[in-house]
């Protein structure tokens, strides 16, 4: 068994939340790039351009790129060889998460539902466990906003809805959405599993970096479809017209029940902020 | 953008009626920042017959819970938030006087109402800019409600805070406008 140290643990928390605060993936910026050149619309090239100096205003360390700086969701795949000494994992990484919030000046979210008392250090994290082959831990930060978040679903269809049904909900709830979660979003999908299964396979799938096409063929046909169907709505940057409603749409499939199709959407902002660290 | 108007606050009813859907504003002078919990709280005082902590006549409220600022700067990132939580609240500030709300999103039908019985208007913020945001507030100082944190109400000096007009006094909506325009069957 390797030995991994929680100090350690704290520490990759702390630093992956600051740094997929103040520093967006380049996949995304480049994607910002490709669309300022096609759309159509002169203002929505105007807001992708204040989107990428946003960014690089951001990237200087003093401002983050969001004031909504998230509940603190971590996907943490721990190899089976690994021994977590000196502490209690959840507990590690809800430290990490509270010094990362507070020595990156970010915005503490997290509350109460009726109260709304906040409860100060952006704990409790959002922590999705999974046992892996190995003896390292990979753990993702992934600070998700509040707007973009209240656009998603899960739904569960009647199998005869079919593949068609899918992408027309998946269409629909982005028309729906309309400028609420400030787009040009990223689509999280996922399809099959059970109620609680796909919620979290549409999570996961906003980990991929714009671009990256699920290796199965017919279903990275599906994303395409879906993406061009959804940039034909007209929304446009921040709801203001124009063909870049969405960045990029990501399905994730699994087998469900035989008498199940459920379907989660789960909508990301432009400012998809996630980073990774293996320890 | 169609227009480039540059407003000083607090706002009078002719420069708001002047604005149309897409006309892209310089704000400076005070804005207010307010959402849920201050909203919530302010119409509690309304409904028991009090004051208000702050005059909304011929102001602008912010919808925005900024970052904690770093020291020596007035404020952290600070771009709008989701607007329709607010429109349950909206209508009764802007019949006290209340000109203009920034923020971000879809309004429901009845504060577009609103804005053209009362003249006021609705400006969008780019969501998701809070740090190019942040550069156009030089001043910040909390006037209420101080225990909400980033919630609580913000004085915030403005110099020329870029918005964009989103329904204007007439019933316009640039959200409904602009998709028609670029909708494609």
């Amino acid at each position: 068994m390797r030995e991994i140290q929680v100090e350690t643990i704290i520490k990759t928390v702390k630093d992956l939340f600051i740094d997929a605060n103040y520093h967006l993936g380049l996949d995304v910026v480049d994607e910002f790039d490709r669309r300022i050149q096609s759309d159509e619309s002169p203002v929505a090239r105007e807001v992708l351009r204040e989107l990428k100096q946003n960014v690089a205003i951001a990237s200087q360390g003093e401002y983050p790129i969001c004031q909504d700086t998230g509940l603190a969701v971590v996907f943490v795949d721990i190899g089976q060889d690994v021994h977590v000494v000196g502490g209690d994992l959840k507990d590690a990484i809800n430290e990490g998460v509270r010094q990362g919030y507070k020595e990156g000046y970010l915005r503490k979210s997290a509350c109460h539902p009726f109260t709304r008392k906040n409860t100060g250090d952006n704990t409790p994290a959002i922590i999705h466990y999974d046992i892996v082959p190995g003896d390292k831990i990979r753990i993702v930060a992934v600070p998700k906003g509040g707007g973009a978040e209240n656009m998603s679903r899960v739904h569960m269809l009647a199998p005869s809805a079919g593949a068609e049904g899918v992408k027309d909900f998946i269409v629909n709830r982005m028309k729906e959405s309309g400028s609420n979660p400030c787009p040009p979003t990223i689509v999280g999908v996922g399809i099959g599993g059970t109620f609680e299964r796909t919620a979290i396979l549409a999570k996961r799938a906003l980990l991929r970096k714009v671009g990256q096409r699920n290796p199965d063929p017919e279903i990275a046909g599906m994303e395409r479809e879906v993406l061009e169907r959804i940039n034909k709505i007209g929304i446009g940057p921040m709801g203001y017209g124009g063909n870049t409603t969405a960045l990029d749409v990501f399905i994730e499939l699994e087998p469900c029940h035989i008498a199940s199709l459920p379907l989660a959407v789960n909508v990301q902002c432009h400012a998809s902020r996630h980073k990774e660290a293996t320890i | 953008m169609a227009n480039e108007i540059r407003l000083n606050t607090p706002l009078t009813e002719a420069d708001v009626d002047r604005l149309k859907i897409g006309d892209k504003v310089l704000l400076s002078g005070v804005i207010y920042t307010g959402r849920d919990a201050a909203h919530k709280r302010m119409i509690d005082l309304l409904n028991q017959g009090k004051e208000l902590p702050i005059d909304v006549r011929g102001q602008v409220i912010y919808y925005v819970g900024p970052t904690p600022a770093r020291p020596g700067k007035p404020i952290g990132s600070a771009g709008p938030t989701t607007s329709y939580r607010m429109d349950a609240y909206a209508p009764r500030l802007m019949a006290l006087g209340m000109k203009g709300m920034i923020g971000k999103g879809n309004r429901a039908p009845e504060v577009i109402e609103a804005m053209k019985s009362n003249k006021a208007v609705y400006f969008g913020a780019t969501g998701g800019a809070g740090a190019v945001l942040a550069k156009s507030i030089k001043k910040a100082q909390v006037v209420a409600y101080e225990e909400l944190g980033p919630e609580a109400i913000h004085r915030l000096e403005v110099e020329d805070f870029p918005v964009v007009v989103i329904n204007d006094t007439k019933g316009n909506d640039l959200y409904v406008e602009g998709a028609k325009k670029y909708h494609q069957d």
